[in-house]
């Protein structure tokens, strides 16, 4: 008979050995996500600002196709019971001045956290010093700050981690069939007038 | 003509391509590892890591860091791989930069000065920084992953990272420059 301690100690390697799979997994998801950002064009400063300018629509271009993919086939295997949704609880305080704030920095920087990673793996210069250096400072800086903006200024307007076809009480399927449709249209629009 | 070889070695695909690539990524991620492509939280935990390595072990106290615990995860690995994924598509095609402290659309408006750009850069990081982690979100945990979720929190980022966006970078390149 296996005593207590055998048996946590058991639950203790099945546990690393999960962490160590978790890991392997991410870095594996990492270099195909870095891979793909990387020959989406988004990698580069130009062609981020270039979309913040509206002159290139490179981002755009890349960020709706990945959603409309990722949304037919995230809702299928939902609908399956194979996966759960992970929905962000959101506020008006975190999700319009936090964004804000965030759209302020991604035009002055030219990268986001995800295409700063690229950037740096292509190579520039400007993302591993200055770019890397002070988007650390500043999420230390909301660390430093996060006590007091927690029950202030995030909570604001609070609404929950819901999506928009709970929102609207209706089937999963009634917004995302539209939703595909909708973001399809404005991409044939956005080649036609000659983006 | 396109061979197998060329999608290694062409510098960049159609939008589209790599697009729709990252959204199959997306399904992968949440089937194997139940977990949606994000970020940014990576770039709080390794400030935070940096944190507690100058203070031992003081950092890890802070009310912020006890919320988004400070050891290497699924995440902070998926970020180290995007560097690298990043890295080897850039070399198979030729097109890692190297030396590259000013990128070409910034020298257009603000000269060749490394220093400026670094600056700006910085200046830029610390704004981005702040906001992701007060916007709980960045362009990709948002932008790609929720959104395709149809997350009410993440359209409505996305909606304000652009606003925010497209208005800073007209001033910056009509009014400033």
């Amino acid at each position: 008979m296996k005593t207590k301690i055998e048996d946590s100690v058991t639950q203790q390697a099945q546990k690393d050995v999960e962490d160590k799979r978790s890991l392997i997994f991410g870095l594996a998801f990492g270099i195909l996500f870095g891979f793909l950002l990387h020959k989406g064009g988004v990698t580069k400063y130009d062609v981020i600002v270039g979309q913040l300018l509206l002159t290139d629509f490179t981002v755009l271009k890349v960020m709706l196709s990945a959603v409309v993919t990722g949304m037919i086939g995230v809702y299928m295997m939902e609908s399956q019971g194979w996966i759960q949704l992970s929905i962000k609880s959101g506020s008006v305080g975190k999700n319009v001045i936090g964004a804000l704030i965030f759209g302020v920095g991604f035009a002055l920087l030219g990268y986001c956290p995800g295409t700063i990673a690229g950037a740096i793996g292509n190579g520039y210069l400007d993302a591993i010093t200055g770019g890397l250096a002070g988007i650390l400072l500043g999420t230390w800086i909301f660390a430093l700050m996060y006590p007091r903006l927690k029950e202030g200024i995030l909570k604001k307007g609070e609404f929950g981690d819901i999506t928009l076809p709970r929102l609207l009480k209706v089937n999963n399927w009634v917004v995302v069939v539209p939703a595909v449709l909708l973001i399809l249209l404005l991409l044939l629009w956005i080649e036609a007038i000659g983006f | 003509m396109e061979t197998i070889a060329s999608i290694l070695t062409d510098t960049q695909w159609s939008p589209y391509a790599a697009g729709i690539g990252i959204g199959i990524l997306s399904w992968l991620s949440f089937l194997i590892s139940g977990k949606p492509l994000a970020t940014s939280t990576t770039f709080a935990r390794a400030g935070g890591m940096i944190e507690d390595f100058f203070t031992e072990g003081e950092a890890e106290q802070k009310p912020y860091y006890k919320k988004i615990r400070l050891h290497i995860n699924w995440q902070w690995m998926l970020v180290l791989g995007v560097v690298v994924g990043s890295f080897l598509s850039a070399i198979f095609s030729g097109d890692f930069q190297s030396g590259v402290w000013v990128p070409s659309l910034w020298a257009s408006a603000f000269g060749n000065n490394a220093l400026v750009r670094v600056v700006a850069a910085f200046i830029g990081g610390i704004i981005l920084g702040y906001g992701a982690r007060f916007a709980d979100g960045c362009t990709s945990g948002h932008g790609i992953s929720g959104t395709l979720q149809l997350a009410v929190s993440s359209w409505v980022s996305v909606i304000f990272f652009f606003i925010g966006g497209i208005i800073t970078a007209h001033i910056i390149y009509q009014v400033i420059a």
